[in-house]
């Protein structure tokens, strides 16, 4: 397969462009919910108009109601969310819920997918434990109860936690904190007792949940997969959303290149266009340079995925530092670029920064992934 | 869309069958040195029967230049069936049956520029490795700003007489040929040049091999001093390539294709030999080397897929026609940076200059040979350069 978009993927790339640029845009999404403290982060609105574009559902396959479609459309959406910073729950819902759900028993989709699809619900995905994103190890415990799982453990950065109609948790069923096995995962209503939520808003105006689970309690039929059988699940709804985490990091570089590079070609010092400047040309074309790397990785890994290649991880793991340096990359230089309103609320490099800042730790920042391909790599 | 699998399916098995057959064993062991790269040329030597038998085998299928047309010495094939011959020869780890400034830079530009006459004459004598070709380019005081060049070809009716002097001429030692920019009109700087083919054996050709940092001797200077270069070759075979003054047209051209070239050399086999040097380090790894290391397999791993996207893109005319400068740029400074690790991760035994364990200094040499990466056909810096003002469009001179 070349490894550039189909004529489908063009259309479909073509169409989400214009479609963030007009409905998602920084003025009348991010900063509008952000100044109004909007506890959800994000507008209800914009998801149910992302379902009439058939976006909410377009991993979920077609004979459960979904689009069908793969991680490289998936991506293709994803990177115009964020070139224009829209505020939504595609990543954590459409690509790791939905991800999840699809090892989930019949009775699990027609439960959740519906809604998904409709725009109506919200999910999120509870991993993280500590401050860092350390998935190998799960202390979260789901003891048997009854005829179904008590739970108990604390989750942290559980993105739309509080705004979630569902939560996928992992937690552990056997064997002991550090094991690859053991671990189940639990589709968990938002309404369940026991389970409590301490919303925080970050960095980048978007809500995240610490989340202690307090002997919640949940029928067998809340499993996704198998008991004891999460591993594989977990890693592929990892894999999902790390791709999907990269793709949506280089619309954060582009959106934040493309800014700048404008701007050196409007801003005049010692009576000329900044651009001119080969201390700036030289920084500007290396950086544009690391971001058509980046892109072309993160396409390469969607790809391997939606062709389901043992080389995948290895690619995603690629794609997610590869993505975090480039666009690290991309608002350090914007911001300095711009020079002092580089610093001001008022211009929007500063909100590309925090994105960016957020989208690092999400799912794994670049240390953890060069160390994923060095160990991938046998040394 | 079926039928054309089909068909690269059964070209695939063909081409498997052929290499099984026509490549020797001996052929298929990584490139150990100099010698074991065969140039061609009126003074080729082998090094081996295996090399002999592997250059004639591919010489009379036509893939010592499979992509070229039959007429002019190659296999003719479809880009997608080169791609697959590419494959499969990887796949065995082939070495190249011929290696040759006339496949990669002369063979591009006569196939675009060149006359019928032309195209007959030199391809066919370079697909078959009969003439060996250097580039005479760049000359003392026209680096990066090569249009300032200077060696004159005064106009004597039906003949030149070139006077000057060419610089980083790669192999002029060993060259039958030369094609080589003339200023053959000093009064216009771009429209002044003639892009001209002769033979190193005119009197008044000397070359001097220049001695560079990893010890060895690539690069000569070359000096012309009278050099009586005749207008035409005979009936359609003009000794410039394109049009008299028109040079420059050929030149750029070729130096996109040469760092189109430079750029998608390696990649995937970039990240994995250093990883393997790294493994074999086993406990004495430095975490901060290893992680040095992990990170430039990041950038590695995903230049491969740059330079995957780049190839797959310029077979459908895609990109932007300045990215091959990107490429190069990029490609180049990884390149730099993957043999700073290979010494690092090598420790003293990657100091030793001529021992048997090191076959004779190759981590050193190599590594010093690389810093030329990011000067060679074009410097980093003027790569950013074009990439600046024409993909960015930043404004200035």
């Amino acid at each position: 397969m070349p490894l550039y978009h189909t004529d489908d993927q063009a259309m479909l790339a073509e169409t989400a462009s214009q479609f963030m640029a007009k409905e998602g845009a920084i003025a009348t999404q991010l900063r509008h919910w952000r100044d109004r403290e909007c506890k959800d982060g994000f507008g209800h609105a914009l998801w149910k108009q992302m379902a009439e574009m058939g976006f909410t559902g377009l991993l979920v396959p077609e004979a459960d109601g979904g689009l069908g479609m793969g991680h490289v459309e998936a991506g293709i959406v994803l990177e115009e969310i964020g070139r224009n910073l829209t505020p939504s729950p595609f990543l954590a819902s459409s690509v790791l819920a939905a991800t999840a759900l699809q090892a989930g028993s019949n009775e699990l989709k027609t439960r959740w997918l519906p809604g998904l699809i409709a725009g109506d619900s919200v999910f999120a995905v509870a991993i993280d434990e500590g401050p860092k994103h350390r998935p190998e190890r799960i202390a979260a415990r789901a003891e048997k109860s009854g005829n179904g799982f008590r739970l108990s453990g604390q989750k942290n950065f559980v993105l739309h936690g509080a705004s979630a109609d569902m939560l996928v948790v992992a937690a552990r069923t056997s064997g002991s904190d550090d094991d690859a096995e053991g671990i189940t995962l639990f589709a968990v209503p938002k309404d369940a007792s026991g389970m409590s939520h301490d919303a925080v808003r970050l960095v980048d105006s978007s809500m995240a949940t610490h989340t202690r689970l307090d002997d919640v309690e949940l029928d067998g039929d809340a499993v996704i997969g198998e008991v004891d059988g999460g591993r594989d699940v977990l890693s592929k709804v990892l894999l999902a959303g790390r791709v999907g985490a990269a793709a949506e990091g280089v619309g954060v570089a582009r959106g934040a290149m493309d800014r700048t590079v404008d701007y050196l070609k409007q801003r005049k010092q010692f009576g000329r266009l900044i651009g001119e400047f080969q201390a700036l040309q030289h920084r500007a074309a290396h950086l544009y340079s690391e971001i058509e790397i980046a892109r072309a990785a993160v396409m390469k890994a969607a790809q391997l995925l939606d062709a389901d290649s043992e080389r995948a991880e290895l690619m995603a793991s690629v794609a997610k530092a590869k993505v975090a340096k480039a666009a690290g990359l991309a608002v350090r230089e914007g911001v300095q670029m711009h020079g002092g309103i580089g610093m001001t609320d008022e211009y929007d490099i500063g909100l590309y920064m925090k994105r960016d800042r957020a989208l690092q730790e999400f799912l794994g920042d670049q240390y953890y992934h060069a160390d994923r391909v060095a160990e991938l790599s046998g040394y | 869309m079926s039928s054309e699998t089909n068909e690269l399916d059964t070209f695939r098995a063909e081409a498997r069958a052929w290499l099984e057959t026509n490549c020797p064993a001996q052929m298929r062991e990584p490139v150990r040195d100099e010698e074991d790269v065969f140039w061609g040329g009126r003074n080729a030597r082998f090094k081996s029967e295996a090399q002999r038998a592997w250059f004639e085998a591919c010489r009379d299928r036509g893939y010592t230049v499979p992509a070229w047309p039959r007429e002019y010495g190659g296999a003719g094939l479809s880009p997608a069936e080169a791609k697959v011959l590419r494959e499969e020869m990887a796949r065995i780890g082939a070495r190249p049956p011929l290696s040759s400034f006339g496949i990669w830079m002369l063979g591009p530009a006569l196939l675009h520029f060149g006359t019928e006459g032309q195209k007959q004459r030199f391809l066919n004598e370079i697909a078959r490795g009969e003439i060996r070709w250097c580039q005479g380019y760049s000359e003392p005081g026209s680096g990066s700003d090569l249009v300032s060049m200077q060696t004159f070809g005064e106009d004597r009716g039906d003949h030149w007489v070139v006077n000057g002097q060419k610089i980083w001429t790669s192999y002029a030692d060993e060259a039958d040929w030369i094609f080589c920019l003339v200023r053959t009109d000093k009064a216009n700087k771009y429209q002044g040049i003639t892009f001209m083919l002769f033979d190193m054996a005119n009197s008044g050709v000397t070359t001097r091999p220049i001695r560079l940092i990893s010890g060895n001797s690539p690069f000569c200077e070359t000096f012309f001093d009278d050099v009586t270069v005749p207008k035409s070759y005979g009936e359609g075979v003009p000794a410039y390539v394109g049009e008299v003054n028109r040079g420059w047209d050929v030149a750029k051209y070729l130096l996109g294709h040469e760092r189109e070239m430079i750029s998608a050399t390696g990649g995937m086999d970039r990240a994995s030999s250093l990883g393997a040097v790294a493994s074999r380090q086993g406990a004495a790894l430095d975490p901060v080397l290893r992680a040095e290391i992990a990170q430039f397999d990041v950038d590695a791993l995903a230049f491969t897929a740059m330079s995957e996207k780049f190839l797959d893109e310029a077979k459908v005319g895609r990109g932007h026609p300045a990215q091959p400068n990107m490429m190069k740029y990029a490609g180049t400074e990884l390149n730099k940076r993957r043999n700073e690790l290979l010494m690092a991760a090598g420790g003293s035994r990657a100091l030793e200059w001529d021992s048997a364990e090191t076959d004779g200094g190759r981590p050193a040499r190599g590594w010093l040979r690389t810093k030329a990466n990011s000067i060679e056909g074009g410097t980093s810096e003027v790569m950013l350069n074009v990439v600046a003002k024409r993909i960015l469009e930043l404004p200035g001179a």
